[in-house]
């Protein structure tokens, strides 16, 4: 694995206007993605992860966000990038794939002039290469019969074959690097299993590297090489799979394991994370920001000032609460839903 | 696709019957009729005479002879004689009809050029003064009734400045077909095309409005950008498009107003055409003139949805007639 950095990101701040004040949704978040690996961003809903993304590809409302930080891709910084410079990177440099395939492309084109669009922003192929290109994608992606699905509509399409597309757009420019926003959520999991394949084989294939966000572990596990986990716009552990799957630290990782359903387990019920992500309003701005969600843990025990700190080589955790961090006794008594 | 114009041409056979019933049943109900109003001051004229007039135009007869006589007519092309104007009501439409079309158009095509711009620049840059600009004019001729609007640009541009004719659809002094015949026509046609064409703004520039507005957060707008695509290509190629869909079915209904003529606009500009000729056929009671008008005005309207519909399947690739 080459270990050239293609993407870094330093202390990204992400700040949406709420009324007249700015919250951040990303906060101080510093993270490298190297050339041909896949960095994983799990976290439950509403912790920054896509929020995140979407900075990376500068797609957030300008008049109503405001970015702090830099993110370094090939030697500029794309937050001090015009409008006109970023449209060069974006789709050509970093390709996005989308969560919802049903809405992400556009019911009026047919799905082959949806994907010679970027090459016609981005290079001056003829219509006739750029057919052709296409249909290689659309091969490339699995689509069974891809001169026929060059000229179907959305609609005409399943699920999965409309995810297939909305991959080949994100490709189409040979990217150096892909962010794939959740890309089998809206998907059923038999079709998840094949999105999450063909994104493997075009990663081997040609070796981009690729942020998957992502709030199934399951996928982290088979497709990740390094793992960060995100809590409230902050990065709360970072370390690469097998590390992370094998010895997580800090409480919300270890909490999220804890909440993945086990076939082998004999436990009469799930772990459930008490509470819920705070909104982005009443988010937290000091402290550990996992605090509330872990009560029985003395405020002791937490930081002050909580610093993402290297625990052991590549393996950064934030906050010193996970040493002493025990789940809950009255974990599952608290949580008596009414099953016996 | 013919299959189902066919279709719905067929299931306009018994909508038109049953709209030609009611037309003759609520004709026949006004009070009065063609005759009394306009013979009966006059003192050459005895009550005898006027009944035998009467019986012999069939007016005594019981309504479904009277209908019968009245839908044979209508199937054979032949609307019926007008007792006021005691010309064919077929050659009586057809003189009004081209001042209508011609004022219809005119309308539409006024109409859609102010609103489709100002509709694009309120969706794609809402909030700003400009946007605030095209709101204030919207709840303005919103608000404005028609026939108080084209009577103010009358007062206005054609009593108190003078620049536009006040009255008819062309100088009676021009010569027919000549350069100044239809610059003449087209001077008369300005003040009452601006007046309606202003009014009838509001629905298509909220609509655009809003869609536009509704589109421009959509997931394959942000598709689009991921891809590196223009701001101005984004709203031309993906986002006008698709909110332009419910203004392009509005369309086949605007063909009916293109016929069917406007009453206040022909009424206010002393424009001939088919709204004024109805209006002046229901206060003079002649009926034949009302009904053919009232059945053709009814065609339009089912013609109007199948086109809108046939508009709206070419558009929209969703939305596809088997």
């Amino acid at each position: 694995m080459s270990n050239q950095p293609l993407l870094q990101i330093q202390n990204l701040r992400t700040s949406f206007r709420i009324g007249d004040d700015y919250f951040a949704a990303v906060d101080d978040v510093s993270l490298t993605v190297n050339e041909n690996e896949v960095v994983a961003i799990v976290g439950e809903s509403g912790c920054g992860k896509s929020a995140l993304a979407m900075s990376i590809m500068g797609l957030h409302p300008q008049e109503r966000t405001k970015l702090e930080g830099k993110i370094n891709f090939k030697g500029k910084n794309l937050l001090s990038l015009s409008t006109n410079e970023m449209n060069k990177v974006r789709g050509k440099e970093i390709g996005m794939i989308f969560q919802d395939p049903l809405t992400a492309l556009n019911p009026l084109m047919t799905c082959g002039k949806q994907i010679e669009e970027s090459m016609t922003v981005h290079t001056n192929m003829s219509s006739e290469a750029k057919r052709k290109r296409t249909i290689e994608l659309l091969k490339k992606v699995g689509i069974p019969n891809p001169e026929r699905t060059y000229k179907q509509y959305p609609h005409e399409l399943s699920g999965g074959m409309r995810q297939r597309v909305v991959i080949a757009i994100a490709v189409a420019c040979d990217p150096l690097l892909v962010i794939a926003d959740e890309p089998t959520t809206a998907l059923d999991v038999t079709i998840q299993a094949q999105i999450m394949d063909l994104l493997k084989d075009l990663q081997n294939q040609t070796k981009t590297g690729i942020i998957l966000i992502t709030h199934d572990l399951g996928v982290v596990a088979e497709m990740a090489d390094r793992v960060a986990v995100m809590y409230a716009g902050e990065i709360v552990e970072i370390a690469d799979v097998h590390t992370l799957f094998k010895n997580p630290l800090h409480p919300y990782t270890r909490s999220l394991f804890n909440s993945i359903p086990s076939s082998t387990s004999t436990k009469d019920r799930l772990h459930v994370i008490q509470g819920i992500v705070p909104s982005l309003k009443n988010l937290p701005r000091s402290g550990c920001r996992f605090k509330d969600r872990i009560k029985w843990i003395g405020d002791k025990e937490h930081e002050v000032n909580p610093l993402l700190r290297e625990v052991s080589p590549n393996h950064y955790v934030r906050c010193t609460c996970y040493k002493n961090f025990h789940f809950s006794d009255e974990d599952v008594g608290d949580m008596n839903y009414g099953i016996s | 696709m013919l299959k189902f114009i066919l279709r719905r041409i067929l299931v306009m056979i018994p909508q038109l019957f049953i709209l030609s019933i009611l037309i003759f049943l609520l004709a026949k109900a006004m009070p009065g009729d063609a005759l009394t109003g306009q013979l009966a001051s006059n003192p050459k004229m005895d009550a005898q005479t006027l009944h035998e007039l009467k019986q012999k135009l069939g007016m005594y007869d019981p309504y479904y002879v009277q209908y019968a006589r009245w839908i044979k007519g209508l199937l054979h092309g032949n609307l019926g004689m007008s007792i006021i104007h005691q010309t064919p009501v077929t050659s009586l439409i057809a003189g009004k009809m081209w001042n209508t079309v011609l004022l219809g158009a005119a309308v539409l095509i006024l109409s859609y050029l102010i609103a489709i711009p100002l509709g694009i620049i309120g969706g794609r840059w809402t909030d700003t003064w400009a946007d605030k600009m095209i709101v204030g004019y919207n709840y303005l001729t919103y608000a404005t009734p028609l026939f108080i609007f084209a009577l103010l640009m009358l007062f206005i541009f054609g009593f108190v400045l003078g620049w536009f004719p006040t009255s008819g659809s062309v100088d009676i002094r021009v010569e027919n077909g000549t350069f100044a015949y239809y610059m003449s026509k087209l001077n008369h046609l300005i003040l009452p095309a601006l007046s309606g064409a202003i009014v009838s703004t509001t629905v298509t520039i909220q609509y655009l409005r809003n869609e536009i507005i509704d589109t421009k957060i959509k997931d394959f707008v942000k598709t689009a950008r991921a891809k590196g695509v223009s701001e101005s290509k984004v709203y031309t190629r993906h986002i006008f498009r698709n909110s332009l869909l419910p203004i392009a079915a509005f369309l086949g209904y605007d063909i009916v107003s293109l016929i069917g003529g406007s009453v206040f606009l022909e009424s206010i500009y002393g424009y001939p055409g088919i709204g004024q000729l109805f209006l002046t056929s229901i206060m003079q009671r002649d009926f034949s003139v009302v009904t053919a008008l009232v059945m053709i005005s009814g065609l339009a309207t089912l013609i109007g949805t199948l086109l809108s519909d046939i508009i709206l399947s070419a558009v929209d690739p969703r939305i596809r007639i088997e």
